[in-house]
């Protein structure tokens, strides 16, 4: 176990002198900063302000950069330690694969969940300065859903760069990965499939299975409950789960996910050659 | 020690190790030689478990695959490559001291003796070390613990001469108690270091010999070169070897002795000015 937290740190401080790192959190940290200086928390829309809307707008804006910042930047920089030699010598040490791996996991789990969480604490920190209401459940619910998704997809980035050999691969195949996932959200390939006839079930199943439409449509319930802006397939979500399972679900269903994949991955690095 | 059981391995269609058998013993000095692609990187990959392979390699009768931690405990690594790692000095140290169960203490001992200021690249981050800085951490983390092999990949080419006489005498504490492996390029290189010499080429052994190891590791030649007149790229190079002269003619200055082959190479390049060369051994206090 002390083999792992050292592992876990280790990747902490590797990645905090990163570029990728830098770039990473200032896109984070800048977009709250943005939207407080464009005067967000000022303006209204379907009768949130404040933080509420800043959240809000946070949130989707997170959902379409999140996932592939955490996809490319791990398969780059995992990949990339492969090939430059890091691998070959920091797995000359006496540590298990499982201690190495594990912990390469967490600590970069830490890496690219605090920036995108502290950018939020930034907010409810200014917020509470400035003497404006602070929505405590909303924070703690997009802080879950964000957890969530940070996990998924570094769980997938980490089987990615497994399966792949070298940076290039890597970073193309966590690039159609995130595109697939892309095309099935609601507003792509799900709407035409939907209009050429495809069966409600299937079209419920791929919104389910997909984390960026998990992860989209709890954001959207968190903000609207009857899921107004959805239409009628609100429906079908708001029956079978209700909100508060929806929410369950749009958080355990990514955690397991990125588990499996992120044990695949360490099976797949277990078993093959390591540098 | 360690056995080579008829060890191969493929990438895709390509058979880099063809069967090798090979057994190194306790106290074996090895020189690993052989041109690029000759199989020398994957057989030590192999060795430190970081390949799979076909065949059986076992290190004091485990297989470092299988027992990876048991196994890597006992063996120091100096790559030929420094890895581009972002972390500062000092958490190499600790943390590859802390995964060895070795005192870091002792390896900033080993990293003094070769001329780094640990106090001053501390902070460093390790990427930014120069390429000789670089290899003197690699192998005071290699040399600064109880391990009982030593695998090092060019381990000197990076040195200046002070370090590789300190290096050397290193070598020369451990050889007892250690096997080593050291790979190389270049025979002339690593040759004063080894009692055993094993060329490698298209991934079989092609030559295992014994070699005369009568130079001792720790030996220094006190050496005196005169050269018929004044020459600037022959001044540049021997003062690359810390030598000095009052009258750009006559030269003084000492060698390591396992450097002795590499020092009359150089020398060698300047035969037509040479006029006098005198060296003579001492043994290093």
């Amino acid at each position: 176990m002390r083999h792992l937290w050292l592992t876990a740190w280790a990747d902490i401080i590797e990645s905090l002198r990163a570029k990728w790192f830098i770039v990473y959190s200032s896109v984070f940290g800048g977009i709250v900063v943005l939207l407080f200086v464009f005067g967000i928390t000022e303006s209204r829309i379907m009768g949130f302000t404040g933080l509420t809307r800043l959240l809000i707008t946070y949130i989707q804006l997170t959902i379409a950069i999140l996932p592939v910042f955490i996809l490319i930047t791990t398969v780059r920089s995992v990949a990339g330690d492969r090939e430059a030699g890091v691998f070959e010598y920091l797995l000359s040490l006496p540590i298990s694969l499982a201690a190495w791996f594990w912990g390469r996991f967490l600590g970069r789990f830490a890496v690219v969940f605090l920036p995108v969480f502290l950018a939020m604490i930034g907010a409810v920190i200014w917020t509470a300065i400035k003497g404006g209401d602070i929505p405590w459940v909303l924070f703690i619910s997009y802080t879950g859903l964000l957890l969530a998704v940070a996990w998924c997809f570094l769980g997938i980035g980490m089987l990615i760069s497994s399966l792949a050999r070298s940076a290039d691969i890597a970073q193309g195949l966590a690039f159609m990965v995130w595109l697939t996932l892309l095309l099935f959200l609601d507003l792509i390939l799900l709407g035409i499939m939907i209009r050429e006839g495809l069966p409600s079930e299937t079209a419920v199943a791929i919104s389910l299975i997909n984390p960026l439409q998990v992860f989209r449509t709890a954001a959207m319930v968190l903000f609207d409950p009857q899921l107004v802006i959805l239409g009628p397939s609100a429906y079908v979500i708001l029956d079978r789960f209700s909100e508060t399972g929806y929410i369950i679900w749009a958080i355990v269903y990514p955690v397991s996910l990125g588990t499996l994949c992120a044990y695949l991955g360490y099976y797949l690095f277990k078993k093959g050659d390591l540098p | 020690m360690i056995k080579f059981n008829n060890i191969k391995k493929t990438f895709r269609k390509t058979e880099v190790l063809k069967g090798l058998n090979l057994e190194i013993k306790k106290g074996d000095r090895i020189a690993l030689v052989g041109s690029n692609g000759a199989g020398k990187t994957t057989m030590i990959r192999c060795l430190l478990g970081e390949y799979t392979c076909e065949g059986e390699i076992l290190v004091n009768g485990r297989s470092p695959r299988k027992e990876r931690e048991l196994v890597l405990k006992d063996i120091g690594f100096v790559p030929q490559l420094p890895p581009p790692l972002k972390m500062p000095v000092g958490q190499l140290i600790e943390f590859s001291a802390s995964l060895c169960d070795a005192d870091p203490k002792e390896m900033i001992r080993v990293s003094e003796r070769l001329g780094l200021n640990f106090n001053e690249l501390k902070s460093r981050p390790f990427v930014k070390l120069s390429g000789g800085q670089k290899q003197k951490l690699l192998i005071s983390i290699a040399l600064g613990r109880e391990a009982k092999i030593l695998i090092l990949d060019e381990p000197a080419a990076n040195l200046d001469p002070d370090a590789r006489h300190i290096f050397f005498q290193l070598l020369a504490e451990k050889k007892d108690k250690a096997a080593m492996l050291i790979s190389s390029h270049r025979l002339d290189e690593v040759a004063a270091l080894v009692n055993r010499v094993i060329e490698m080429d298209q991934g079989i052994v092609i030559l295992d010999d014994c070699v005369e190891d009568s130079v001792e590791l720790d030996s220094v030649l006190k050496s005196e070169i005169r050269i018929k007149r004044e020459d600037e790229a022959f001044a540049k190079a021997i003062k690359a070897w810390r030598f000095s002269s009052d009258n750009g003619t006559f030269w003084r200055g000492q060698i390591a002795g396992p450097d002795r082959l590499r020092f009359l190479g150089v020398l060698s390049r300047y035969a037509a000015i040479l006029q006098d060369i005198h060296m003579e051994e001492q043994k290093n206090d």
